[in-house]
């Protein structure tokens, strides 16, 4: 209980932090917010297998922003060397881990609720009867996507070339969580029934156990000095 | 727990390997309830390898440690209870404010009554009517000040200072030794390491020379009476550098 007690501490912290500054989410938020205004207007609305490209928009947008925001997210622990004071508190090292992927998943959540009303809004697709699938989809998809992004976040959060490196380092493993959560958005998108990529949502739901598992096992080794 | 109940540090054989690079080379270090340690040394010489290690951020390669009666293998979490570091850096949020920050460590430590004791410390190291301001318009010498609030929160046995005055104006400086000095007229024990001869000497009861990875010298404080420091400091760092 303690334990989770001060992950939540340290996810409150960066959620105070970004209250403050309004550095993170809004420049996530912008930047997916104009991949979909760019493909809407490369594309237009009730061209032919729009129903194929659309939900590979959205990802692009989503994961663009993310990597965003997961470049970032490190900025603050290294500016003080705060992640040092960190280190130094009586809690498993995990526990920055954990702390750190919350908050990453709480800004890449609004990012994505406020991103999904405007590309409905822009690809003239009503939203709201797809919304429960498209919550089972985002749910399942970003933790899996932001726990290993926050993993690499950390590894390359002392690199000088970090915006570079990360992307590079991170595309490749999340290739699996690509490729399912644009074929379980594309069948919500058509109202088709979950059970039918009942397998993609599995492997989804694998990726984010096992992902969330190893970075609680190495993130001790991936920041100690 | 440790055969003589005043001992708060007690090092035996301390080295550190980065690579080929042997940064600390056996060190032995005791240091005693209430004691102040100032330990000099040239730049390369060690010194923040070895808070580093007493701090529990590096891993020591050989040799033993024990903090207030906890081996360093055995209950590292608990042990880091028994610090407080003071560095050059502060640790701090610059845009949290000065409340926010110590909020933050104390739920870290785990703290009860929370509230209070943020008021409390933020009143005593003065920075009460700046409580509610970002860190990042603090001066260097209110974020140092703040920055000792942080390492005494959790009320730890031993304060290790890591070349603290770095960046310190001379009047941020002044101010920043007589808190140390109060805080050791409080018995708080105190490690502290700098390359400047010229701070702290007064306050301290042991001093030691860090030189090539390794303790070349030590003493009290008192048995240097007469004696010129400074003298001893460039005898023995010399001797090292042939």
């Amino acid at each position: 209980m303690k334990y989770f007690k001060k992950v939540l501490a340290i996810t409150v912290k960066d959620l105070l932090l970004e209250a403050h500054t309004k550095e993170l989410t809004p420049a996530m938020l912008i930047f997916s917010l104009i991949v979909i205004v760019i493909f809407n207007f490369s594309f237009e609305p009730g061209m032919q297998n729009s129903d194929i490209i659309t939900p590979g928009i959205l990802w692009i947008a989503f994961v663009f922003a993310g990597m965003l925001g997961l470049a970032r997210s490190f900025a603050e622990e290294h500016e003080q060397e705060a992640i040092r004071g960190l280190m130094l508190a009586p809690v498993d090292h995990s526990a920055i881990y954990l702390g750190k992927t919350l908050s990453n998943l709480v800004f890449l959540f609004c990012v994505e609720i406020i991103s999904v009303l405007a590309f409905g809004i822009f690809f003239n697709i009503n939203i709201f009867p797809i919304l429960p699938g498209l919550a089972v989809v985002l749910g399942l998809a970003t933790p899996g996507f932001v726990a290993v992004g926050t993993l690499y976040a950390a590894m390359a959060s002392n690199i000088r070339l970090r915006e570079i490196l990360l992307p590079v380092l991170l595309f490749p493993i999340i290739v699996p969580v690509l490729i399912a959560a644009v074929k379980i958005t594309g069948v919500v998108l058509k109202g088709q029934p979950l059970s039918g990529v009942s397998g993609w949502l599995n492997l989804l739901a694998a990726y984010d156990g096992i992902f969330i598992i190893v970075g609680v096992l190495t993130f001790e080794y991936v920041i100690e000095e | 727990m440790d055969k003589d109940e005043n001992v708060i540090i007690r090092a035996e054989g301390l080295a550190k390997s980065f690579g080929h690079t042997r940064a600390l080379k056996g060190i032995d270090l005791t240091v005693r309830s209430g004691d102040f340690w100032l330990i000099f040394g040239p730049n390369g010489a060690g010194k923040s390898t070895l808070i580093g290690i007493l701090a529990t951020l590096l891993k020591q390669t050989k040799g033993k440690l024990t903090i207030d009666g906890i081996h360093s293998g055995n209950d590292i979490v608990e042990l880091r209870r028994k610090i407080g570091v003071i560095s050059h850096q502060t640790f701090l949020y610059g845009d949290l404010t000065a409340y926010e920050n110590l909020s933050f460590y104390g739920r870290l430590y785990g703290i009860d009554n929370l509230k209070t004791k943020v008021t409390g410390m933020l009143a005593e190291m003065g920075l009460a009517d700046w409580a509610d301001e970002r860190v990042r318009n603090f001066s260097r010498g209110m974020q140092q000040r703040l920055t000792i609030a942080r390492a005494l929160l959790h009320g730890p046995s031993i304060l290790l200072l890591d070349e603290p005055g770095t960046g310190l104006d001379q009047h941020a400086m002044r101010h920043f030794y007589h808190l140390l000095g109060d805080l050791h007229s409080q018995k708080q024990t105190i490690l502290m390491t700098s390359h400047n001869l010229t701070i702290g000497l007064e306050r301290c009861t042991h001093l030691a020379i860090l030189a090539g990875g390794r303790i070349v010298f030590s003493a009290q404080k008192s048995e240097l009476d007469g004696k010129n420091f400074e003298e001893i400091y460039f005898y023995y760092t010399e001797k090292e550098r042939k």
